[in-house]
């Protein structure tokens, strides 16, 4: 008889608190901003999770009472929780879109936007593959479906594996307008149907790693002795240049971008606190350390 | 009191009892509000037959034949390894196998079933993916052949355990009638024991098919989702189910995109309706037999 006693006090109290909140989303909404005082969510590009992961690291060591999470899911979801107001902070890598800003000026939101650094947009093959420069127009081709062989770009006669990133990635789309639709507004190129979307970096870092007839795109920062990065050039005439942090900060590799910080509103208190520890000194050396171009020229340490 | 105790346990267990069913309505309901908007807008036929889904691109496009396709392959192809395993594996189980075996054989099957699927995903992916790609020289083991291998992997403990219970409650009457008469024991399963079974193994079946339609992780881990009609099973497909996990996170509340999800969603719902549907139809039917 007790035991039922205490199970029917446990069931009403339960099911009352749970009613409150359902029917008080008020509650929920006081807790939002108090978040905003110690506690920092920070949502978007996969590309850059490192580089604020590093700095969020770096900043809570001077900060000890603020509390900083940084998730990935690529920048649309970035934006797309900036103006859902599930996120202080987007980091992108890329601008915020015409579609996006509209619906954040529906929702109130007001998208404040920081450059914090550049990337470059690294090609892969596989280490066996003989290919190792590339000019535009054969990318653009081979991610249309155009080219579809690599003996046609000086290969072996094999069959090229098109690895992108999902549309919800901001590296997908930098992609697209840099070298389907060559910067070109009013284009209508597209990825063909045939390539593979793989749902991150990693995921085309290691396909290509282990498949010698793949070919996929990512951030600079994946580059490493596993894999092999293709030599870009605009045309025929100008120079290859290999996707390395010289080649990117002088322009002579063509595909880079600028990275992207993105607040509601003009930030204050830790949010302010965090960007401006992003532009200093220390924080732009963070961005050299993680294999992205700082925004501006650094004094040697 | 004796009397108030066993009317309130009596109307608790009713609330309960109807939980699951004002569940289903309310997410049939909310499915449909989402995606009703969308599929007046956009036009329901153009929705299903386009063969197109660019849905960030300036127009959008949103069609979704190749991601019917695309879970339609896997699906089938997953249940075409797994059927005939599976019950084989229950009969083996049921009618075969000495009794320590089959306790060990029975607890192993069960344990296969706790197997979270991003698991099977990752394993799939380090093992099965580089080992499809050598053995049929394909360009690439992101294939719906390596998903429908994977998934099979998952829908079998499902079928094995459903279809045993089938098998193992034929009454022992039937079996040894059969055998009295004569029957080698292939031709008691064959006719009898399958026969008798046959509701409960057809239901496993759909359940499998169930687990396998909706299985998201392990298929987008797998599959390549590359968007297109595929011609045979050895290319890369994208799933419906993939397709609303990959892009949810990205999309606008409200938005064009988000609401096309939804609809998929529905889509998705209604599949595995009918599926349920027909099981149901044929279980009745062979029930009156």
């Amino acid at each position: 008889m007790r035991k039922l006693t205490i199970f029917l006090v446990f069931v009403s109290v339960f099911g009352t608190i749970s009613i409150l909140f359902a029917f008080f989303p008020a509650c929920t909404k006081i807790q939002n901003n108090t978040r905003y005082v110690e506690s920092i969510q920070i949502r978007g590009s996969d590309t850059i999770v490192n580089l604020i992961q590093a700095w969020s690291e770096n900043f809570v060591k001077q900060y000890p009472n603020c509390n900083i999470s940084v998730t990935g899911g690529g920048s649309g979801t970035g934006f797309a929780s900036l103006i859902n107001k599930t996120c202080d902070i987007t980091m992108s890598s890329r601008k915020i879109e015409k579609k996006e800003k509209l619906l954040a000026d529906i929702k109130g939101i007001k998208p404040v936007e920081f450059k914090i650094g550049i990337d470059g947009l690294a090609v892969l093959v596989n280490k066996n593959n003989p290919v190792s420069k590339l000019t535009l127009e054969q990318l653009r081709d081979i991610f249309m479906a155009k080219i579809t062989n690599w003996k046609e770009v000086g290969g072996e006669n094999k069959k090229i594996v098109v690895l992108s990133r999902e549309s919800n990635s901001g590296t997908h789309m930098f992609f697209k307008e840099r070298v389907l639709r060559n910067n070109d507004k009013n284009s209508n190129n597209e990825f063909s149907m045939h390539s593979l979307m793989m749902s991150s970096s990693q995921a085309i870092y290691d396909e290509v790693y282990q498949n010698s007839n793949a070919l996929g795109y990512v951030g600079m920062g994946f580059i490493n002795n596993g894999v092999k990065a293709i030599s870009v050039a605009i045309n025929n005439k100008d120079g290859y240049g290999y996707p390395n942090l010289e080649n990117v900060m002088n322009g002579k590799y063509p595909i880079s971008r600028p990275l992207y910080l993105y607040t509601n509103g003009e930030p204050y208190g830790v949010v302010e606190m965090f960007i401006k520890y992003a532009l200093s000194d220390e924080g732009q050396n963070i961005v050299l350390n993680t294999d992205f171009a700082p925004i501006k020229k650094l004094k040697k340490e | 009191m004796r009397k108030t105790i066993d009317n309130i346990m009596e109307i608790i267990i009713f609330v309960c009892g109807m939980l699951s069913v004002v569940f289903v309505v309310l997410i049939f309901a909310f499915l449909f509000k989402e995606s009703f908007t969308f599929l007046k807008d956009f036009g329901i036929v153009r929705f299903i037959i386009g063969h197109f889904w660019y849905p960030t691109s300036e127009p959008p496009s949103f069609g979704i034949f190749s991601l019917i396709m695309g879970s339609v392959l896997v699906t089938t192809g997953a249940c075409l390894i797994a059927v005939p395993i599976g019950v084989m594996t229950a009969l083996f189980i049921s009618e075969i196998a000495p009794k320590g075996v089959k306790d060990v054989l029975k607890s192993l099957v069960e344990l296969m079933a706790a197997i979270p699927s991003v698991v099977i995903g990752f394993v799939g992916m380090v093992t099965i993916v580089p080992i499809v790609k050598n053995i049929f020289n394909l360009p690439t083991g992101l294939t719906a052949f390596s998903g429908a291998m994977m998934l099979a992997f998952m829908a079998i403990p499902t079928i094995v355990t459903i279809s045993e219970d089938a098998i193992s409650s034929v009454p022992w009457q039937y079996k040894e009638g059969a055998l009295a008469l004569g029957a080698t024991k292939w031709q008691t399963i064959r006719r009898i024991v399958l026969k008798a079974a046959m509701p409960g193994i057809i239901a496993a079946i759909m359940l499998g098919i169930g687990r396998v339609i909706g299985e998201t992780m392990a298929v987008m881990m797998i599959t390549g989702n590359a968007a297109h009609i595929p011609h045979s099973i050895f290319e890369p497909v994208r799933t419906m189910t993939a397709t609303i996990a990959a892009e949810m996170g990205e999309t606008v509340r409200e938005g064009m995109h988000y609401k096309s999800l939804f609809a998929i969603g529905f889509v998705l719902f209604v599949i595995t309706f009918m599926v349920n549907f027909l099981a149901d139809l044929f279980l009745g039917k062979n029930k009156n037999l």
